[in-house]
């Protein structure tokens, strides 16, 4: 029988491509099913999702390293877990994907700004909180006429990220009459900010801090708590085992300062407090 | 199943997608028209403005465009196009960059359909005493739209859906509203993404197949 040469390309590419495919599959079944304890003894090795795009908490450096307090709570769990810091395999977890990647075992857990939400807790488990945060405002150094909520309904201009919670928090809560400049990344509402286009920036204020910190002496926080953000380190759905083990991880960092030091030096350039450390397994709303 | 979509105004976010490609199709319908007449024009700089402006321009990523928009024009330059809000500001700066993007593609289709004009017709129309801007007028664009209204659809349903760059500087189309849902709903996360798709779906499919009906009746049978 001869095969045109359509029909035999044709067969390659349809063959490689089911390889690939098969290859695509992160972990087999049963490696799934397991816990991350146990992945994490057998493999000597974890995959933790963080943020690459945000200074203090995860920042990806030119070099290809990982600095930020999310990145030293990953490597300090990790530890405990038996991971040593070179085996941990760092991933891009963006906001919209972190559920999927957890359900799919593209990561076995999540360290990245991770507030933990009702309906997030219906898809993942979360260990922790491992830090309170508050929605907070970043405006010019020297600019004290904003200093609440309530002072940007004073037609003032806005800046955060699109579809985030703080953009939102903003919109249906806090002011909705001051105006509200969404855009794609942080970085554009901060030239803004620059430019006195925009009077103020909105988000969590770990990650205001680091965007402050980057730039000393521009700008600084205006001290406002809109919100509760409970950081929470996420891994899959009825990982019990792997929550306990992570709670006790972050009970450990606490008790030996190094969650204290770890903080005060990724927020403390910018004039950050850093607060008390949380309490584990206690979510404040 | 669907309930969670009550909170949203799903519907009023699409109506804001229809609008901007209403705006913008219709812009770049005209500016690509001025082009096109450019890039077939007698004049060696206008040809060469036309030349240089389509393979600049499309070769530039929309969100590029988009985004240089709010920083450049707008923050930078304190261009607000007359609107008082950030709101109307950022949806008349969506719209300019969506038609001076979109122009460029508008201007290709329109001059391969000038090409399929037989050049007797020009030169009859010329032999007449018509000027070049009544030859492109009454003689050779309403034959070359005739013939290109299929690729134009092509280039209106990619502007639909274009059209989601614009929530890169807040302008609060059905994409934004997606991210906010995502943000939000984080269980349903499939659901979210079906809705959106079929949205659009429904916008261009219909778009599509009209267009491509009347392409088919307004084509000139050579």
């Amino acid at each position: 029988m001869r095969f045109s040469r359509v029909l035999r390309t044709g067969a390659l590419v349809a063959a490689v491509g089911l390889t690939l495919a098969a290859c695509g599959q992160p972990n087999s079944e049963e490696d799934a099913n397991k816990s991350l304890v146990q992945r994490a003894e057998d493999n000597g090795a974890l995959t933790v999702g963080i943020k690459i795009d945000q200074p203090g908490l995860g920042l990806k450096k030119p070099d290809g390293s990982y600095e930020g307090f999310d990145v030293d709570v990953a490597k300090y769990v990790a530890k405990e877990l038996g991971v040593e810091e070179g085996d941990i395999e760092f991933t891009e977890t963006p906001s919209a994907q972190r559920e999927n990647m957890i359900q799919n075992g593209d990561v076995d857990m999540i360290v990245a700004s991770y507030s933990i939400t009702p309906e997030r807790d219906e898809a993942v488990d979360f260990a922790g909180p491992y830090f309170l945060a508050h929605q907070d405002l970043l405006v010019r150094k020297g600019d004290n006429s904003i200093q609440s909520a309530e002072d940007l309904n004073k037609n003032k201009k806005l800046c955060s990220v699109r579809g985030s919670t703080s953009a939102q928090n903003v919109k249906n809560d806090f002011a909705p009459n001051a105006q509200l400049q969404e855009y794609g990344g942080y970085s554009e509402c901060l030239t803004g900010l620059e430019n006195k286009a925009i009077d103020a920036m909105t988000t969590d204020d770990t990650i205001l801090a680091g965007y402050a910190a980057q730039q000393p002496g521009k700008f600084q926080l205006a001290g406002a708590e809109l919100s509760n953000e409970n950081y929470g380190i996420g891994l899959r759905e009825g990982d019990s085992e792997g929550k306990q083990a992570l709670d006790e991880a972050i009970q450990k960092m606490i008790d030996s300062g190094e969650w204290k030091k770890a903080a005060e030096k990724h927020f403390g350039p910018a004039g950050y407090e850093v607060p008390e450390a949380p309490t584990v397994g206690e979510v404040v709303e | 199943m669907f309930d969670f979509l009550t909170e949203y105004d799903v519907l009023g976010a699409f109506w804001v997608t229809v609008q901007l490609t209403v705006y913008s199709a219709i812009g770049s319908l005209i500016w690509g028209t001025i082009l096109a007449g450019m890039r077939v024009s007698p004049v060696p700089i206008m040809r060469a403005f036309g030349t240089a402006y389509v393979n600049i321009v499309r070769n530039i990523p929309l969100t590029l465009v988009i985004i240089a928009m709010s920083l450049g024009l707008y923050q930078t330059l304190n261009i607000a196009l007359g609107g008082g809000t950030i709101t109307t500001t950022n949806f008349r700066l969506a719209v300019l960059g969506f038609v001076l993007y979109t122009s460029t593609f508008v201007c290709e289709s329109l001059r391969s359909g000038i090409n399929t004009v037989p050049v007797g017709q020009a030169e009859a129309a010329r032999a007449l005493g018509l000027n070049f801007g009544q030859v492109l007028r009454m003689i050779v664009l309403p034959q070359a739209f005739r013939s290109v209204i299929g690729p134009l659809t092509s280039v209106l349903i990619a502007l639909t859906k274009n059209t989601t760059v614009a929530s890169t500087i807040g302008v609060a189309e059905a994409s934004l509203l997606m991210s906010e849902m995502t943000e939000n709903e984080s269980d349903v996360i499939g659901l979210v993404f079906m809705v959106f798709a079929m949205g659009f779906v429904i916008l261009t499919l219909p778009a599509g197949l009209l267009l491509g009906r009347l392409a088919k009746k307004a084509a000139v049978k050579r």
